[in-house]
């Protein structure tokens, strides 16, 4: 029964974790750009629900639309103003870019909000179910429930919208989109915003489990690395597929280890699956 | 007289101590030290072009490796040559694994080094005191003496460093490691055993850091785990070789410089914001300087871009 429901619990962690790295994904497979404020965008994800709940009650699950919105605009105004300049350049120069545009934004919010840990607690909780002896917390549950929705929403949206086909062609070669008409660097924007939306949306989400601090960005960031090399870059589904392969070794991690190495183990196996296989468990696969 | 010039600044800085205050030559240590991790970094990141972010990895290793020794009653010297080799082998060995991961790929791996090692030296609390950091025994002796000993210690391993940075740079190593930096394929193809070439630029952007890590140790007495393998440990020597000039001989070191007096004026006097200003001058930094500051173009700047 315990392993049952260590199983159980792996897979809602893993739930949320797929929606850290959807949006990571998405734009280092398209842009090919690491985009170390992701972790940032996420905090502030969780900033703009604990206020909008703070002074309008709103409940976090539907301040996902105010929280992806407002992350949307910022996404997109970083990518178009600056990002776009350098898109060609090298590695480290992209790299080393989104890493002080990460100290810029994680500092404001620290001046703006302190480090203080801040806790969001909902007045309406919603409780745990007892499902033949397996306990189920209906918040968290919820909470994948959105996750799931807003992760097949984004894969939808790259099948069937005009826009989402642009951006797998930008995914797939850049020259010759560039030929058939598309615009690469509107694109570039668009797709960078869409991954900040996801990193919002996932910070709203969060806000009801995960406790609030800017501190807390590298944590998120460091799972996205994880989940990106476990699950293959630039998939939905291989994000997915990754996410709740964390979640799951985590849970057991820190059952069999102890949970103070639960973090140390996701990371050996990122470096393991780095040497021995790159490409992460579902292989290298376009964006359909 | 570039040999002159260098001769004048060796003297300047060996006559240092004996002029300056005790913040004067706090400052000068801290000086080495940055020119050691910026010119280190420079033979991985800039002569071959591998965005290594492992700095932090390599200095921290130092750093524990020098303060266990030292605990253990090993004479400080000989702990922090063996610190410097420990880094050097633990990066051989990372380097086979991971050097033949490209872009990303490698950035993140050696991004990764830094976090495992944090949380295992984090986890082993009975050897490295874990959470709650090493102490390192105090030299018994006065503390302008201990100031200069440190001082001198970090000058002599940047000057190995740079002695070391100035052969490879005219040596056929330099050489394949430009090759390598410009096309690895093609590298191959002439005959640059690439993997090997990559194993010792890695190696040896670890060696020195390590020694100057495990001088810092000794020097501030206590470390932990979050202090020495601390990610802007790993971002500072890049963005100083970055303002230098990358793959060059001594644009780290003029890099290391102009860092650490922008730091000390941000510290001094805006502290609150100190990391912003770090994030705004790496931002300046890659969209309008990409190829760093030595190499601004200031006469075409100035008459307006032609070309």
């Amino acid at each position: 029964m315990l392993y049952l429901q260590i199983l159980l619990n792996g897979l809602l962690l893993g739930g949320l974790y797929a929606l850290i790295a959807v949006g990571f994904s998405l734009v280092w497979g398209v842009l090919n750009v690491i985009n170390i404020l992701h972790g940032t965008f996420i905090v502030l994800g969780s900033y703009i629900a604990y206020f909008a709940h703070l002074y309008f009650g709103i409940h976090p699950f539907a301040s996902v639309i105010i929280s992806g919105s407002v992350l949307f605009c910022l996404g997109y105004v970083i990518q178009a103003g600056i990002i776009n300049r350098v898109i060609a350049a090298p590695v480290l120069m992209t790299l080393t870019l989104t890493f002080g545009l990460d100290l810029l934004l994680n500092n404001a919010m620290l001046i703006a909000f302190t480090a203080d840990y801040r806790k969001l607690i909902l007045t309406d909780s919603l409780g745990s179910y007892d499902l033949w002896g397996l306990i189920l917390p209906l918040n968290r549950v919820a909470g994948v429930g959105l996750a799931a929705l807003l992760t097949f929403g984004l894969y939808r949206l790259l099948r069937d919208s005009n826009i989402g086909r642009a951006i797998v062609a930008v995914r797939m070669d850049r020259e010759a989109a560039t030929l058939m008409g598309v615009r690469v660097n509107r694109i570039n924007a668009v797709t960078f915003a869409l991954g900040a939306l996801m990193a919002g949306a996932a910070g709203s989400i969060f806000s009801i489990i995960y406790p609030i601090s800017p501190i807390n960005s590298g944590l998120f960031l460091g799972k996205a690395f994880v989940i990106c090399i476990l699950g293959g870059l630039g998939s939905v589904p291989g994000a997915m597929i990754g996410g709740i392969a964390l979640g799951v070794i985590e849970s057991y991690g820190a059952l069999f280890f102890g949970p103070e190495h639960s973090t140390t183990l996701a990371f050996v196996i990122l470096i393991a699956l780095l040497i021995f296989r790159p490409t992460g468990i579902m292989g290298r696969k376009g964006y359909e | 007289m570039n040999k002159i010039a260098i001769f004048v600044a060796i003297v300047a800085l060996l006559a240092l101590p004996y002029f300056g205050n005790n913040y004067i030559v706090r400052l000068a240590t801290v000086m080495m030290m940055y020119s050691v991790l910026a010119l280190s970094w420079n033979f991985i990141g800039g002569m071959a072009g591998y965005p290594s972010f492992a700095t932090a990895a390599f200095f921290g290793i130092g750093a524990y490796v020098g303060a266990i020794l030292q605990a253990n009653g090993i004479f400080f010297g000989a702990a922090w040559f063996a610190a410097g080799l420990i880094a050097l082998i633990f990066a051989a060995i990372m380097g086979r694994a991971i050097l033949h991961l490209r872009g990303h790929y490698f950035a993140i791996a050696s991004l990764v080094m830094v976090e495992v090692l944090r949380e295992v030296v984090n986890t082993n609390d009975q050897i490295t005191g874990g959470g709650m950091g090493m102490n390192i025994p105090i030299l018994k002796i006065s503390v302008e003496a201990s100031g200069m000993l440190f001082y001198y210690s970090m000058f002599v391993v940047a000057l190995l460093t740079l002695a070391t940075a100035s052969w490879v740079y005219h040596s056929k190593l330099g050489f394949g490691f430009r090759c390598i930096q410009q096309n690895e394929a093609a590298a191959n193809m002439l005959g640059v055993d690439s993997t090997k070439y990559k194993t010792i630029a890695f190696s040896l952007s670890a060696v020195f850091v390590g020694m100057a890590g495990a001088i810092y140790a000794s020097w501030v007495n206590y470390i932990e785990p979050p202090d020495v393998f601390d990610i802007f440990l790993t971002i500072k020597p890049v963005v100083m070789v970055l303002l230098g000039g990358m793959g060059t001989v001594f644009g780290p070191i003029i890099g290391a410089v102009a860092f650490l007096a922008l730091e000390e004026i941000v510290w001094r006097n805006f502290l609150t914001i100190h990391s912003a200003v770090l994030g705004l001058l790496i931002v300046l930094l890659v969209l309008f300087l990409p190829k760093g500051a030595l190499f601004f173009d200031y006469r075409q700047f100035f008459r307006g871009r032609k070309k």
